[in-house]
This record gives structure tokens, sequence and C-alpha cells, in this order.
């Protein structure tokens, strides 16, 4: 039990532990909502003014979307902040989705001249 | 608790030798952390497959015009995108009054970690309400797991020149009905716990404990939840 508490003490005890700012907070907050904004007005307002189709505003869609990802996984999750042997077993494990992306939007190519 | 280490056991106390945590993370936060990996990969199994099935389509109902109306408003025809804007606004606004309840646990503020854990709760709730919303509204035009609106409804889901296929229209449902069904539920189990922590931190368990941990931990999963929601509403709203 003692060396439990004390377990918690060294936890918060580390400076890069000690979590966001509130500054910081809102200014992820301002960035999740600026990119959320844009895509609005790529979906409301540049593609049905014919500014440019959907070839290049879904891309442009997928950016933005990792992007607010990064933000919410790096600062509110913190794992920014975290040792990097926790980044790297939270992100490796991400190239198995990438793996099965590639895979399966390759096969679906295929299923159009099945169908 | 102490002991004399000899000076063989002395030298296996490094991170990677057993000693303390390599992570440098308590344990059930860094069990959390591997949780939500297992659920991204459910996730991305289930939004992976739309794709698939979506890319594989020769024709697909248009977002713009299944969801274009506002519920509860005479906005009914024409307003694609505002109301899941509402929604994922909500959805942010509770990720930020979640990662304050974490910040104020850092300072050991228990009047703030509980108004911020409250004010995170009604976000989910009117989150949770605006889906329900969501839902009865698509229900009412005839979309359903296994129902589609009939044949003279259904062109109006498609863009002009596209063909009109039923076949696909209800695999978008099945799949629409299914994500944002297995992402409400995360939600709702988000609010439960939430509420739960909530009660504990006003009882001041986590005050005799000398740490808000655990509100670090359920703040993981409701970050988790935001996650997932960024990703539904791009690729069922705005592709």
């Amino acid at each position: 039990m003692s060396s439990h508490t004390h377990d918690a003490h060294a936890e918060h005890g580390h400076d890069d532990h000690a979590g966001l700012s509130r500054g910081k907070i809102w200014q992820v907050f301002f960035i999740l909502l600026g990119i959320t904004v844009v895509e609005f007005i790529i979906a409301l307002y540049m593609v049905p003014k014919g500014m440019f189709g959907a070839n290049i505003a879904n891309p442009m869609y997928i950016i933005l979307t990792l992007a607010k990802a990064f933000y919410i996984v790096a600062f509110f999750m913190h794992l920014k902040f975290e040792k990097v042997a926790l980044v790297y077993s939270m992100v490796v494990p991400i190239l198995f989705i990438i793996g099965l992306i590639l895979v399966l939007t390759n096969e679906s190519h295929y299923w159009v001249s099945l169908r | 608790m102490s002991t004399t280490v000899s000076q063989i056991d002395k030298v296996k106390d490094g991170p990677w030798d057993g000693g303390h945590s390599p992570f440098k993370i308590e344990y059930g936060k860094l069990m959390m952390w591997f949780f939500l990996l297992s659920d991204a990969f459910t996730f991305s199994t289930l939004l992976i497959s739309y794709g698939a099935l979506r890319f594989s389509s020769p024709s697909w109902p248009a977002p713009d015009l299944v969801f274009q109306s506002v519920p509860l408003t005479s906005l009914t025809h024409g307003y694609p995108l505002v109301f899941v804007g509402i929604m994922t606004f909500i959805l942010i606004m509770s990720s930020v009054t979640m990662v304050l309840a974490v910040e104020a646990g850092h300072r050991n503020s228990k009047k703030e970690v509980v108004w911020w854990m409250i004010a995170t709760v009604i976000g989910g709730f009117m989150f949770l309400g605006c889906q329900a919303l969501e839902w009865s509204h698509l229900h009412h035009e005839g979309f359903w797991w296994g129902s589609i609106p009939d044949a003279e409804h259904l062109k109006e889901f498609f863009k002009e020149g596209t063909p009109v296929n039923a076949e696909y229209t209800q695999q978008f449902a099945n799949l629409f009905f299914t994500i944002t069904g297995f992402h409400g539920f995360h939600v709702f189990s988000g609010v439960i716990i939430n509420i739960v922590i909530t009660l504990n931190v006003l009882f001041g368990t986590y005050e005799r404990r000398g740490s808000y941990l655990m509100v670090e931990k359920v703040g993981l999963y409701w970050h988790f939840v935001d996650l997932v929601w960024v990703f539904v509403f791009t690729f069922f709203y705005l592709i």
C-alpha cells in the first residue's frame, strides 16, 4: 500500500506529467473548431460554387480529419507528452488499420466490375 | 517495508528490467490505452467496410440530400450539415470540459472537477438527444435496418444523373444505423461512467486517495469517443 501511494506521488511529481494549461486547452479547442469551420466552408460554399470537385474536396476532408485526430490524441489525450515507448505502442499498431484500408479499397475496385 | 538488496539485484531495476514501469504511467491508465487501441480497431473495421462497400457501388445516396434538415425546426429541406454541425460542436465542447476537469484534478480542486464533469455529462446527454432526433427523423423518412423509403421517394436521395438503386441505399441505411448506433452506445456508456466518476468526486473518494487519476482515465475514454465521431462525421456527412 505504501509503495502504491508513493507511485501516485511520483506520477504527479513530474513536470512533463503536469497536464495541459487552461490556455493551451482553449488554444487546441479553437484549432479544432477552426478546422471544422474550414471543412464546412469547403462543403457548403466551395464545392457547390464549383471551385473544385469531390476528387479534390475528399482528400482535403481526410487530411483535415487526420489533423483533428492528431490534436485530440496528442493534446487532449496527452499522448504527445507520454513516454516514447507508449507513443509507439499506440501509433505503430495503427499501421494494421492502414494495411486494411489499402487492401479493401483495392479490393472494392474489383467488386465494381463484378457487379 | 524496507529490505536491503544485494548488488546483483540492484542491477535489475531499470525500466525494461522489471523495475518501475517503462511507460511511466499508472497501470489502469495503461490498460485504458490498450482498450482504446482495440476499440479503435473495432471502429476501423466498421468504417473501412463502409468505405469498401461505398467504393464498390456504382451509385450511392448523396449525404447532402439525406441529411438536409434540422429536426424540431422549420428547416426541412436544403440545410445539409447544419444539424450535424451542431452535434459536432457539442461533442468537441464536451471534450474541452472533460480536459478542463482533468486540469482541475491536477490542482486537486474538487469543486472545479465536479462542475466540469457535470458540464461534460450535460454535453453527452445533449449529443445523445440530437442523435435520437436524427435517428427518428430518418426513421420517419423510411430508413431503418432492413428498410428504405419506397421507390417514389427514393430518387430524392440521389443526385441528378446518378442511377437510383434500392440495394445500395439499403446498404447505406444498414451501415449508417450500425456505425452511428455503435458510436452512440459508446457515448451512452461514457455518460454513465462520467456520472459514476462525478458522484465519486462528490463523495470525496479521490480527495482521500490524493489523486484524481480516475478522472484522467475516463477522460481518455471520452476523448476517444470524440475522436471516433470526427471520423464518422467525415465519412458519412462530408464525403
